[in-house]
Order: C-alpha cells, then sequence, then structure tokens
C-alpha cells in the first residue's frame, strides 16, 4: 500500500472508508466511428482512508476524475476494480439491494442542489423522502425531524412549505444539506457544493459545514477545484491529476511545502486577493491537462512539468511515503517551502 | 497612478432596467465612474450586482425591447446613450472590444479560427485577405498560442478552453481598441490556465496600451490586475479606489465581507470565515436607503437614506460612517462572523 498516512499504525482504530486501488474505466465512442472505441481511465488506482471526524480535502482541476471517485465511493458509480471499505466490510461488489443497509450511513451533496430537488414538491416533503424510503416512520416523527433538520442547517420550519424555486442558491444548498442529513449519515462526500455561490454565500456554506461536523461528529470527503475553499475545511488533502493522486498529507504542509511539482504550480497559479506588488514568483505551467483518453507516458505530469527528465517520459511514479505522514508521486519530489 | 492621462470613458448616472412581469427590475442604478486611458478598472461584486449589465450598456448591447438605459455614458468625448446602432456597430471591435466568460459563445462552430479573426480584421481595415491572415497569424503568436500556423486552419470545437480564450482575445485585439471589456475571462477556466490567460491579457494591454475593465467575482483576480476597483452592489457603486485603497484600508462594510469572505491561501487560518448574512436584495424591491443596509452589521438610523458616493482623493464609499466609525466598526465585524 503507498498511500498510507502515519494514522494507520493506531491500529487501535479502522477507517470508516477506505479505497484500495479504486479504478474506474469508461469506453467512449464507438466501434464504428471514425476515432473508434477508446477506454479513458477516469479514476485510475486511487488509494484512500477517511478517518472518523475527519475532514479529508480532495482538489484537482478539471477532468482530473475527482467527482468520478467522488461517486464510486458512494457507489453511486460501478466500480471496475479495486474495492472499497466501509468500516472494515467490502462494498465495492454489493448489489443495489446489498446496498441498502449501507446508503443511509453514506450520503452525497452535491454542487447544484437545484438539480437534484424535484420542483413540484415542497421542500419539506424533499427533505422527508429518504427518512419515508429508508426508516418507517409516522407522520408526527417526520414532522418533528424535518423541523430539526430545518433548524440545523438555518432555515425555518415555514420555509418547508415553500417550493425549491422560491430558494435563493444558498439556501437550496442547505436545503441539499438537509437531505443528506436527514438519515443522521456518518460520512458526508461533499462534490463541490460551494463552487456555483457567491463568495459571501460560500463562506456561509462553509462555515455551517463546520458547525455540524462539531455538533454530529461527521466524517467529510470534500472535494472542491478551488484550492483556498480546500485549506480552510479540511485537515488532510490530496491533490489528483489526470485519474490519480499525486500528492497526499496534512493540508497545511502539502500547501506550506508542496512536494510534487504539479501542487506547487497549482498553489502559485492562484491569484492572492491582496496587493503586493512584489509578485511572488510564479511558475505558470504551460499548455492544459492533457486528454484523458490519451495520456501521457510515464509520469502523466511531465509534458507540462518544469524539472521533467527523461526517466520521467518512460516510468510512471508511484504514491511513496515521505516523511510527515505525506506521500507523492514523483521521481524527483521537491523539497522545502517554494521560492 | 498618473493623473495625467487623457479621460477615456465617463459614465454618469446610467441606469438600465428591465420591464418584467414582477415588475421593474432595477438592474442598474445610477451609477458613475471614469476610465482613463491605457487604466485597467475592475468591477467586482456578486451576481446579480449589475457589473456585466453595465459595460454591456457601455457597449450598447443591452437591446431587449423591454430594457430602458438612461443616463449618459461618453466615449473620447462622444455620447453612447441613443447613438445609432450603424455608429455603434463602426465602434464595437475598432475603438470598444469585449471578451466574454465562455470563449465558445464568442466563436462560431463552423469556421476556423483564422477565418474569424480575418473577418474581424477585414470588417475594420481595408486589407487584403491575405495581409489580414497574416496579421492574424501574428496575433495569435502574440497571445501565445502554440503553433499560429496550424492553428489558423483549426476550428474551435479543436482547441482547449484556454487556446479558444486565447484565440478570443487576439480576435477582441485586432484592432488595437482603446478600450477592452472583460467579462468574467477566466472564469470558466482552470486555475492553471486562468494564470496563463491573466499573464496574456497583462501583456498584451500594455503593448497596444488599452484601457481595461475586467469584470469579476474573483478578489484575487482583481488584485493581480487592476490599477482600480469598483466594488458594486444591487447595481450600484459600493466603494471605489486604487486597488490599494481598496484592498489595504477598506470602507465600505460590504467590502469589508467581500474580502472577509474569502479563505486565506496562506497566512493563519480562520476558525469561521467572515460571512455576510442573509442574500443580496431582489432588485424589484430595493430598501428606500442604503441597499446593503439589511445585511450591514453596522448599520443605523441614517441608513434608510440612500448614501452618496462620497470620500478623498478618489477613494469614495457609498456608506454614512465616517472614518472614526469605521475603525470602531471594523475589527467588531472582523472578529464576529455572522452566524447562518
Amino acid at each position: 500500500m503507498n498511500a498510507r498516512i502515519d494514522r494507520d499504525t493506531e491500529a487501535s482504530s479502522e477507517p470508516v472508508l477506505e479505497a484500495r486501488d479504486l479504478k474506474k474505466h469508461y469506453v467512449v465512442g464507438h466501434r464504428l466511428s471514425r476515432t473508434g472505441k477508446k477506454l479513458v481511465k477516469a479514476v485510475d488506482g486511487v488509494n484512500l482512508k477517511l478517518w472518523a471526524g475527519e475532514t479529508f480535502g480532495l482538489v484537482g482541476e478539471s477532468g482530473c476524475g475527482k467527482s468520478t471517485f467522488a461517486k464510486c465511493l458512494v457507489r453511486l458509480h460501478s466500480i471496475t476494480s479495486g474495492s472499497l471499505f466501509f468500516e472494515g466490510r467490502d462494498i465495492s461488489a454489493l448489489s443495489m439491494r446489498a446496498l441498502r443497509p449501507i446508503r443511509p450511513h453514506l450520503q452525497m451533496v452535491f454542487q447544484d442542489p437545484y438539480a437534484s430537488l424535484n420542483p413540484r414538491r415542497r421542500v419539506g416533503e424533499l427533505i422527508a423522502e429518504p427518512i419515508r424510503v429508508h426508516t418507517p416512520s409516522t407522520a408526527p416523527e417526520i414532522r418533528i425531524r424535518i423541523a430539526e433538520l430545518a433548524d440545523l442547517v438555518g432555515l425555518t420550519t415555514e420555509q418547508m412549505e415553500r417550493y425549491p424555486h422560491e430558494f435563493s442558491g444558498g439556501q437550496r444548498q442547505r436545503i441539499g444539506i438537509a437531505r443528506a442529513l436527514a438519515l443522521s449519515p456518518r460520512v458526508i462526500v461533499a462534490d463541490e457544493p460551494v463552487s456555483a455561490l457567491d463568495v459571501s454565500v460560500q463562506a456561509q456554506i462553509i462555515n455551517l459545514f463546520a458547525d455540524l461536523q462539531e455538533r454530529l461528529g461527521l466524517t467529510y470527503l470534500f472535494i472542491a477545484h478551488d484550492l483556498s475553499v480546500i485549506r480552510q475545511v479540511s485537515t488532510r488533502a490530496a491533490v489528483m491529476y489526470l485519474g490519480s493522486v499525486v500528492e497526499v498529507g496534512p493540508t497545511r504542509d502539502v500547501y506550506e511545502t508542496p512536494a510534487h511539482p504539479y501542487t506547487r504550480a497549482l498553489i502559485s497559479a492562484v491569484p492572492a486577493p491582496s496587493i503586493n506588488r512584489a509578485r511572488r514568483t510564479r511558475e505558470i505551467l504551460e499548455g492544459d491537462s492533457p486528454d484523458p483518453s490519451n495520456p501521457p507516458s510515464g509520469c502523466r505530469f511531465h509534458p507540462r512539468c518544469f524539472q521533467a527528465q527523461q526517466r520521467c517520459k518512460d516510468e510512471r511514479p508511484v504514491l511513496q511515503d515521505i516523511a510527515g505522514g505525506r506521500a507523492v508521486a514523483c521521481h524527483f519530489p521537491l523539497t522545502g517551502p517554494p521560492r | 497612478m498618473p493623473e495625467s492621462r487623457e479621460l477615456l470613458l465617463s459614465v454618469r448616472e446610467l441606469s438600465v432596467s428591465f420591464r418584467t412581469r414582477s415588475g421593474i427590475v432595477h438592474a442598474v442604478d445610477r451609477l458613475s465612474f471614469d476610465l482613463r486611458q491605457g487604466e485597467v478598472l475592475g468591477v467586482v461584486g456578486e451576481s446579480g450586482s449589475g457589473k456585466s449589465v453595465s459595460m454591456l450598456a457601455v457597449m450598447g448591447l443591452v437591446t431587449d425591447p423591454n430594457a430602458i438605459v438612461q443616463g449618459s455614458i461618453v466615449f473620447r468625448g462622444q455620447e453612447l446613450v441613443g447613438t445609432a446602432e450603424k455608429r455603434m456597430r463602426a465602434m464595437r471591435g475598432r475603438d470598444i472590444a469585449m471578451i466574454f466568460q465562455d470563449p465558445m459563445t464568442a466563436l462560431t462552430p463552423v469556421y476556423t479560427v483564422g477565418w474569424q479573426i480575418v473577418e474581424q480584421i477585414q470588417a475594420h481595415q481595408p486589407l487584403s485577405k491575405k495581409a489580414a491572415r497574416l496579421q492574424a497569424r501574428e496575433l495569435l503568436g502574440a497571445v501565445g498560442m502554440p503553433n499560429p500556423d496550424a492553428q489558423l486552419d483549426r476550428f474551435p470545437h479543436q482547441l482547449s478552453g484556454g487556446m479558444r480564450q486565447r484565440a478570443v482575445i487576439a480576435m477582441a485585439l485586432a484592432c488595437r481598441p482603446a478600450l477592452l471589456i472583460a467579462d468574467e475571462p477566466t472564469t470558466a477556466l482552470d486555475v492553471t490556465v486562468q494564470a496563463q490567460i491573466l499573464e496574456v491579457l497583462d501583456h498584451m494591454r500594455k503593448t497596444i496600451g488599452s484601457a481595461v475593465i475586467l469584470i469579476t467575482h474573483d478578489m484575487g483576480v482583481v488584485a493581480e490586475l487592476a490599477d482600480r476597483v469598483m466594488v458594486m452592489y444591487a447595481g450600484r457603486a459600493a466603494e471605489t479606489g486604487t486597488a490599494s485603497d481598496l484592498f489595504n484600508d477598506p470602507w465600505h462594510p460590504y467590502t469589508w465581507g467581500l474580502l472577509g469572505s474569502i479563505p486565506p491561501l496562506s497566512g493563519p487560518k480562520p476558525r469561521r470565515l467572515l460571512s455576510i448574512a442573509g442574500a443580496p436584495p431582489s432588485l424589484v424591491h430595493l430598501p428606500d436607503g442604503c441597499a446593503f443596509a439589511p445585511r450591514c452589521p453596522s448599520r443605523f438610523e441614517l441608513c434608510s437614506k440612500r448614501p452618496a458616493l462620497s470620500g478623498v482623493l478618489e477613494h469614495d464609499a457609498a456608506c454614512f460612517l465616517d472614518e472614526d466609525a469605521r475603525v470602531l466598526a471594523r475589527p467588531a465585524m472582523a472578529t464576529d462572523g455572522a452566524g447562518p
């Protein structure tokens, strides 16, 4: 196992959720089309351990496979190969029926809550739906639970009688969170939950996630493309590039002394909201993320890497432990803080 | 900032409203600002703050039959409000150009990139096709398009997002416009590509000497490029000033909230982010006084009147708080994040 983090040694506990060499490959195109069939390795061997009560941040640019990975983790996607353990039990191959008792513990919050809210039903009913499906309850029980959930996410009981279109973006995300919380899950996988929101509202929702974790002891996998959001919410973080994790470790260390050239470039690319005319030296990456159906040889980052050598073209680096509970997939990891 | 530069654009009391079924939407409400030659003005605000609509009005592109544009927009001494479409058309692209968020909407999918740039050049300059094509090639090279000769004959769908935005920038700058309006030019791009495009924009505007109005919701992008900044809220200017005024000594409580909402990328991590309670007001039923008052932690009796933009040395805020009150109010706001 390569993506091993030091907490691993505390043998007393096991991770709440663990992915081992998880892969998700898609066949795209058609055999009769000009380009033929292609295999897209959207997620190509990711290892991850999620410990109870932590917030794990997953960051990467579009097309790096982070959303696909999220959907695999809650088994909204089938898994091509590898395994997935929930509280020690392998759930990677369970049938939809066998998964049903697991689902309440493993919930997801999406980027665009509006897309997942039926416009013709009242918000209260929408929040009650998972409860009705999974736990037989009486009408008064459900009413009490809805009031509780509304209060938790900062909505009023009166608002439960309204329809989704009557809410602002931030409030809709609160509804999405209330739905995810309805069954008292242990793990919430949040896929870009704040990226569609304006910055002031984004801050409200980030604070809400933090408050809920404190009150309910939730475990989060928090996915975002915004590096500052990931820094704010997470204690550990992983950076993905083209289907695999290139670096993982405690968030603070990953940001302060990135070991992978991609991580360093990613962080240095973020424009800081402050005036410091002595500008940082920036490593501007050339080119774009490559086509996932036709990835480069060796290290997938080598065509854009400022320190690529022959070995990087030939040999694909594996994620290897470095000091401080960190791991990096690079033949020539960086040491020391960025210039 | 050089004061001597000539005034390029002067907008006074600009209002844009739309008649809708639910009432009149005041998208832009008596907005005034100036822009000098070669200056970069960052316009920031959240969605619905009127930042895009006001600049579309400058372009003369608010063509909705239910829209009412009032006020004055003077560009190089010429009034643009009410100018005949034919004259606007001649100016658009030549004197004022625009870049949009999604480059795909600015490019037609059925012609090659080269064809489209050549068309733009020939629309405003009496050049032969061959000469125009040569110029297009040069432009693509200038915006950092790798292998520009080959790109001329490719279609937009064959390019990545970053390459498309480069092509659009090349096209917008083809006639060396005096004013470039860039509406969220990097919002649709990944952060590493955003860094490339910001670099290209900065390089190009310096070579050509265009003034730029940069519309964005990203304070980081503004800090990177802008000389001056205008913060908009509910169709009005909340605060204007130099970039260092805005970032180092912001006056308006909305600006405080906006800056406090951004999670920092370095330095100490706040336990909670400073957020602004509530949501922006409906543009149909704007509050009578200060539009931000209902969400403002420092509001007081005066705020039921509408504050005028006022200040010193081109640092202005539409707020009744005086200097002493600001000093008192700001730290109070910074320690207590408004709850959900």
